[in-house]
């Protein structure tokens, strides 16, 4: 900026050239919250107020329309029900079941198909091709093959002259049949996510291992798992909070609770507490407690993956 | 391929290394088509089966004659027509919301830095913490009745479109693309005297094509899958997405009507993904690892 004429009294300038500036300050603000005003107000009703509303209704009862406050009244009801506890021991079974399977797995997959020289093309297109069917196709695609009577999978032990078993039909293995299911309809994202990033490891590498005498599992240990770790504990993370949060595939395999109600996970029983017994206040309790449980994990995903861009 | 993985070319040259390989890779290849395809397969298969055959064990594996009048019968009973017109409605209303609004917002929080930005900003990432099954009462409740305008979205395409809006994770990737274009680029459209929308459209959307792709399938593939949002908020079957209408009418049809159902609402998005898996695969993985 250059000095005005210095024989105009230098306030008037001041101020015309400060009001000048607070005029386009005001003009580019405006033009920039014009263009942030239609997410905010999508936010502001679907995201920040229900977000209130849930801290609110867990201290609430409605009843006959009329709302009132009634503490930790929600809390108390729900941690006495017999549920809750069973809710939360289903959900942690899972977790743990997907955790094996849905998260190992495609760890396992991707290396292995990472060495195909042939045919990478085409495996990588079937394991995904599940992710793109509607979920409630999978679904009921499973309820067939879990069938005990004329089921794929009982076929299949049958002929492979292993014991029938009960599938979803059963306390014991009704949970573990979920997370297979779950783990077919959902395992390509993360072994594509895994593929990607074992193709970024340097070659030299494994070639500087294999001189130190490294075989294969300690390549694999030392080279291949340290060098995808961040991704490894990204998708670790991700897993957790998704699978806490599982609610579709039990609610369709097993009408949501399952033999002896094992099945019901914590969303499930949320989901009852809302929508079948009427009780926001409930619901909202649980919710909240699952929140506390996540948003821990939510936070250290958060800082992960922006230690992950830097 | 010259890029070297796990195992070294010299093993992999040596006689017990190819008989390793080829049986490794030939294993590999018939269990990830009979474990991946083999569903597909048996879901056409059996929706071409008559009654009887469906319920024959043991099962058939091909079926002896096709009934494709399965097919038909299931389009026509299950409206899958008007299912599947409803999805791709309520998936590409979804998109369009999004890429005008997030792409606004970030373009705004990352080139126009108003005053509160970075609060908003801020707000907008912490709903990342919060799990999404978490807000489903509340925000159920809230599109009941909206405050302030009074409406009862239920049954209503926005009660889908608006709340897809509230992505932060498509603002935050969006606000870091953007943030890597050059100043120097946009100091010269503005010394041009483009406007600030006029410089989006024409300079900053051209550049972002690759993180556009990203955010569009994010938004059409999680309307595609979404369940419980659409069952809650859409009760009229007639105004039904996909998975929601087979779910409700999924007990009230003969077996093999459903499974030839089941097979036809595979088929365009597999159409789809075949089409474009090479885009779609791309784009996911580079969303995930930068994300």
């Amino acid at each position: 900026m250059t000095a005005p004429t210095t024989t105009l009294p230098v306030g008037r300038a001041v101020r015309a050239a400060s009001k000048e500036e607070f005029r386009r300050a005001f003009k580019r603000n405006l033009t920039a919250h014009g263009f942030l005003i239609g997410a905010v107000l999508c936010f502001s009703f679907f995201s920040w107020y229900p977000m209130v509303r849930e801290f609110l209704l867990a201290f609430q009862k409605t009843e006959g329309g009329a709302t009132r406050w009634v503490g930790w009244d929600n809390f108390r009801h729900v941690f006495q029900d017999p549920g809750f506890w069973q809710a939360w021991r289903n959900t942690l079974l899972f977790t743990g079941l997907a955790l094996v399977l849905g998260f190992l797995l495609p760890f396992v997959v991707a290396v292995v198909l990472n060495e195909f020289r042939h045919a990478q093309g085409y495996l990588r297109l079937l394991v995904y091709l599940p992710v793109m069917m509607p979920p409630v196709a999978s679904v009921l695609l499973f309820k067939y093959f879990y069938d005990p009577g004329y089921g794929l999978f009982n076929r299949a032990l049958e002929f492979l002259h292993l014991p029938a078993q009960d599938w979803l039909q059963s306390g014991d293995t009704a949970m573990l049949s979920v997370v297979i299911a779950s783990t077919w309809m959902n395992m390509g994202s993360a072994t594509l996510i895994y593929l990607a990033a074992l193709q970024g490891i340097p070659g030299e590498l494994y070639e500087a291992a294999e001189l130190d005498g490294a075989g294969l599992l300690r390549k694999i240990w030392h080279v291949t798992v340290p060098q995808t770790k961040l991704i490894l504990s990204l998708m670790l993370l991700m897993q957790i909070i998704a699978t806490m949060q599982v609610f579709t595939e039990p609610f369709l395999l097993t009408g949501g609770a399952g033999p002896e109600g094992s099945t019901t996970t914590v969303v499930v029983l949320i989901y009852q507490y809302a929508f079948s017994f009427n009780q926001y206040g409930g619901a909202a309790a649980l919710g909240l407690c699952l929140l506390v449980l996540l948003a821990g994990f939510s936070a250290l995903y958060v800082r992960l993956s922006r230690d992950n861009e830097s | 391929m010259s890029e070297r993985t796990l195992i070294s070319p010299a093993q992999l040259g040596r006689t017990r290394g190819k008989i390793l390989y080829w049986t490794v890779l030939a294993v590999v290849v018939t269990g990830f088509t009979v474990v991946f395809l083999g569903p597909l397969y048996w879901m056409v298969a059996n929706g071409l089966k008559s009654t009887e055959e469906f319920a024959r064990v043991p099962p058939t594996l091909v079926p002896h004659s096709a009934h494709t009048a399965n097919y038909t019968a299931a389009w026509e009973v299950m409206d899958l027509a008007r299912l599947l017109f409803n999805t791709l409605y309520y998936a590409f209303g979804a998109l369009a919301f999004q890429l005008v609004l997030d792409v606004g917002a970030a373009y705004s929080l990352s080139r126009l830095r108003p005053v509160l930005g970075k609060a908003v900003l801020g707000m907008m990432l912490a709903t990342l913490m919060i799990p999404a099954a978490v807000l489903v009462v509340p925000q159920y409740l809230t599109v009941l009745d909206v405050p302030l305008i009074q409406r009862n979205l239920l049954n209503s395409p926005w009660v889908i479109w608006l709340p897809s809006v509230t992505n932060a994770f498509n603002i935050f990737l969006l606000k870091r693309f953007f943030d890597s274009v050059p100043q120097e680029i946009l100091d010269a459209a503005s010394i041009d005297g483009a406007s600030a929308l006029r410089t989006l459209r024409s300079v900053v959307l051209p550049m972002s094509r690759p993180v556009l792709g990203v955010v569009s399938i994010f938004a059409v593939v999680g309307v595609w899958k979404d369940f419980l949002w659409p069952m809650l908020t859409l009760p009229d079957p007639a105004l039904q997405t996909l998975n929601v209408g087979i779910y409700s009418l999924s007990t009230g049809v003969p077996e093999n009507h459903l499974i030839a159902a089941l097979a036809m609402a595979c088929a365009p998005t597999l159409l789809v993904f075949l089409v474009f898996q090479r885009n779609i695969m791309s784009g996911l993985t580079a969303g995930s690892l930068k994300g």
